[in-house]
């Protein structure tokens, strides 16, 4: 088997998020330098709200759309998206071989629920006895199934009939990086000719936010692109959903499905962020793919999440690279956890598709323009915590 | 032994295991009371049950956890167990491949939000804005709470290479993690693996999500009869906590080091489950298919097992349909093989119980010992099984299947040859 047989491509892209739903949508606003906010429902923090979805356009079943919570729904609304621009929907012989790596966190708190059962244990006689109580009363028996972070995989098997197998990555955006890179290199190594790869995030939830206040990680205040966050830095969440349908060249060729892109390289890294800031560990992985890139027709897209110090040393290794312009998403989007960096691999996708660069959105100026032909786009993507990954797309 | 197997891929062998489980830490331990039917089940005491159906588990109380919650244990029996792997396989303090570990999910315990409650100084009706509020005064919170934390602390504390993956396939997940090492190690990406499945997670709510899916045993006491595998009387799993670990390696490192090769990893099959969110296709297809794809893996038919270590939780459905996915794979042998379910007398494990019992796995193999399936008192007519009752018997075994299934489809089944002398 040669090595460009074994080679991974893009044939399917489904992503939904602020911007809108589908690849046409994302490219009108990212071209325009449009987002949308929503800096009300949870002030004093901004989020990146998903989008209006008809979920019955991809979960026919309302009983299945019952039985999520609105992070697996994104999420299955995505994959049918992907699955749909691969033509891999409702063919049942190609969906019993996909493989399926999801990137998940945790599932969703009934936070009415919670909020009912801390109030009533205030000045409770026995706090530990009505805590059983409630559990046992409050708690919806269904609800458990929408909190398990294999159950996101779960439902795209039950809605989709996706049965080549079923992973679930966890671990914050790593877990988003290291699914395609596990994906890319069993399709490169003839482990697995086809996957579904991807995750979904729902910001609009306090009982998440919650995670990151406690590590003072948020932004507050007004809007800012991720650039101009610095010194303080912080987090403006998005929600998300981005899942890619990747497949060997030959697979893709034999089916005659239409490749998008190809997903040449993934990498992943840890660097100890206490001791090693994060630009030894991208430059480690960039030495990897450095003499394949192409300056003149490569641009960075960057899933910096505007936390910091993580974005400076990111921005340091970007800055390294002065010939090559850099796009932040997260401008766009926000930051959307496990899902982030399969988000920015199909943006990456998208733009090689449509041959050039969207336009920066950076008022600091680090982001520079770019006028010709884009062949090649380096995904960078530095976790807010831990965490870094690359990967070099390339026009198909 | 050839360095490649059938399909011209790295042999990847086992040099090293550990073990935590209800019964005790440690193999020795573990394998002494295994084989002499004990149950490591037992009232809980980690927390008040005063209103649950269910009172008893498999929890781990003999190694301290502080704060007592879920990730810190999980971490802590993770630790245990690969402690134990490492030092065996004599691989060094600085692990030199990957890490692929099977987590419970992570998530803030009622203990912390009733701690943030508190210190946010509301009165009356407290919510998700009062948290939110106190949340600066609760740093320790995030980094305990992340996903990754169980996984980034072992990397640190072991020395593995590269970024960590934290997984879960639901109660499949030891083995998936597994699956994960052998795979790299076929790929030629490490030359050894450290592959844990951990789970610390026996709490209040947890108890509860089983309970109200009617997923647990109801038969408090005593405690020790309540997981009955196979049992006509079965009426539900037992909760339980511990660790196993392995140490992957590709045969051919393992030789030259001189390192003792325990077992062998010969094949690992998955199959995803479209039917249901809890149950499995009435037809078994999947867990049918999961055991073949395993064999298949693994080069070799169905008549060459000598030993089923099955998924064998003690629920209705899940014991039903093992057997008749057995059926279906080893035809009229099914009845003869024997078939032991561990979770008779260590719970379901959950997260860990995939490694945990690969480990029991190899250790049957590799001391030619079938550990029993206590409890059977009264046989199920539809499951005509050997499930070696009650008591451990000698038996020489060649080749084993050890089966995991769980919630969301997913199904694993990892088949494990004998280091031959």
């Amino acid at each position: 088997m040669t090595e460009a047989a074994r080679e991974g491509v893009i044939t399917g892209i489904g992503i939904v998020s602020c911007l809108g739903e589908g690849l046409d949508a994302h490219w009108q606003k990212l071209s325009a330098g449009e987002t949308a906010l929503d800096d009300k429902n949870l002030a004093p923090y901004i989020v990146h709200p998903m989008c209006a979805l008809d979920f019955d356009k991809q979960i026919p079943k309302k009983g299945d759309q019952r039985q999520m919570e609105p992070w697996q729904r994104i999420g299955v609304y995505a994959a049918g998206l992907a699955l749909d621009q691969a033509g891999l929907k409702g063919n049942a012989e190609l969906l019993s071989r996909t493989d399926m790596i999801v990137a998940a966190g945790g599932g969703e708190r009934d936070v009415a629920a919670d909020s009912a059962i801390l109030s009533a244990l205030q000045g409770a006689a026995n706090p530990d006895a009505l805590l059983n109580e409630k559990l046992m009363s409050d708690i919806r028996p269904t609800l458990f199934l929408a909190q398990l972070s294999n159950l996101l995989a779960g439902n795209i098997s039950i809605v989709h009939n996706v049965t080549g197998s079923s992973r679930t990555f966890m671990g914050e955006e790593s877990s988003g990086v290291d699914s395609l890179r596990i994906a890319l290199a069993r399709i490169n190594a003839g482990q697995a000719e086809i996957a579904l790869v991807g995750g979904s995030y729902n910001a609009e939830r306090k009982d998440q936010l919650l995670l990151y206040a406690f590590g003072d990680e948020l932004l507050t205040g007004s809007y800012k692109t991720v650039w101009e966050r610095a010194p303080d830095g912080g987090l403006i969440m998005g929600s998300i959903g981005a899942f890619l349908v990747i497949e060997s060249r030959e697979h893709a060729e034999k089916r005659g499905a239409n490749i998008i892109a190809k997903l040449s390289a993934v990498m992943s890294e840890r660097s100890k962020r206490d001791s090693d800031p994060v630009a030894p560990s991208l430059r480690t992985m960039w030495d990897k793919i450095s003499a394949r890139v192409k300056p003149g027709n490569a641009a960075f897209i960057s899933a910096a999440s505007g936390a910091e110090p993580a974005t400076k040393g990111e921005r340091a290794f970007l800055a390294e690279h002065g010939d090559i312009p850099v796009r932040a998403s997260g401008s766009y989007i926000g930051h959307g956890m496990e899902p982030i960096f399969p988000m920015n691999v199909a943006l990456a996708a998208l733009t090689l598709s449509r041959g050039s660069l969207f336009p920066p959105r950076d008022a600091s100026g680090f982001e520079k323009p770019m006028s010709g032909p884009l062949r090649q786009a380096i995904v960078t993507g530095v976790g807010y915590w831990r965490g870094e990954g690359m990967a070099l797309v390339e026009a198909a | 032994m050839a360095a490649r197997d059938k399909q011209g891929r790295p042999v990847v062998v086992v040099t090293g295991i550990g073990v935590v489980t209800s019964l005790g830490a440690g193999k020795d331990e573990n394998w002494k009371k295994l084989t002499a039917g004990e149950s490591g089940i037992h009232t809980i005491s980690r927390f008040p049950t005063m209103g649950l159906k269910t009172t008893i588990a498999g929890t781990v109380d003999f190694i301290k956890a502080d704060p007592l919650c879920a990730p810190v244990l999980s971490q802590r029996l993770a630790e245990v167990a690969a402690e134990e792997a490492v030092s065996q396989a004599g691989i060094g303090k600085s692990f030199p491949g990957p890490l692929f570990i099977a987590v419970p999910p992570v998530e803030m315990e009622w203990e912390q939000r009733i701690v943030v409650a508190k210190t946010s100084g509301a009165n009356g009706t407290i919510n998700y804005d009062d948290l939110l509020r106190a949340s600066p005064k609760h740093p320790e919170y995030h980094d305990r709470f992340m996903f990754g934390s169980v996984a980034d602390n072992l990397a640190d504390k072991f020395g593995t290479r590269g970024s960590p993956i934290s997984l879960s396939t639901a109660c499949a997940s030891g083995a998936t993690a597994i699956q994960l090492g052998v795979e790299a190690i076929r790929r030629g990406e490490a030359d050894a693996a450290l592959c844990i499945g951990t789970d610390g997670s026996v709490n209040t709510e947890s108890l509860v999500r089983f309970s109200l899916l009617s997923a647990l045993s109801t038969q408090n006491d005593p405690p020790q009869a309540a997981a009955k595998p196979f049992s006509k009387n079965r009426d539900g799993f037992v909760m339980a906590e511990g660790a196993g670990a392995l140490v992957l390696e590709s045969y051919e490192s393992a030789k030259a080091r001189g390192a003792k090769i325990l077992g062998v990893v010969a094949g690992a099959g998955e199959m995803a489950d479209s039917f249901h969110r809890t149950r499995s296709s009435p037809d078994g297809r999947p867990i049918i298919g999961c055991m073949h794809r395993a064999l298949d893996d693994a080069g070799i038919t169905a008549a060459e097992i000598d030993y089923i270590n099955p998924h064998g939780t003690g629920t209705p459905e899940n014991d039903k349909m093992e057997a008749l996915g057995a059926q279906a794979v080893f035809g009229e042998r099914a009845a003869r093989i024997p078939m032991s379910s561990n979770k008779s007398m260590v719970g379901h494990t959950l997260s860990a119980a995939g490694a945990v019992e690969a480990a029991f796995t190899l250790l049957t193999m590799q001391n030619g010992k079938l550990p029993p399936t206590i409890n059977y008192a009264v046989p199920d007519p539809a499951i005509p099984f050997d499930v070696v009752p009650n008591q451990a018997r000698d038996a020489s075994i060649r080749y084993a299947i050890s089966n995991s299934f769980g919630f969301g489809g997913q199904n694993v089944s990892l088949v494990m040859a004998r280091e031959p002398a």
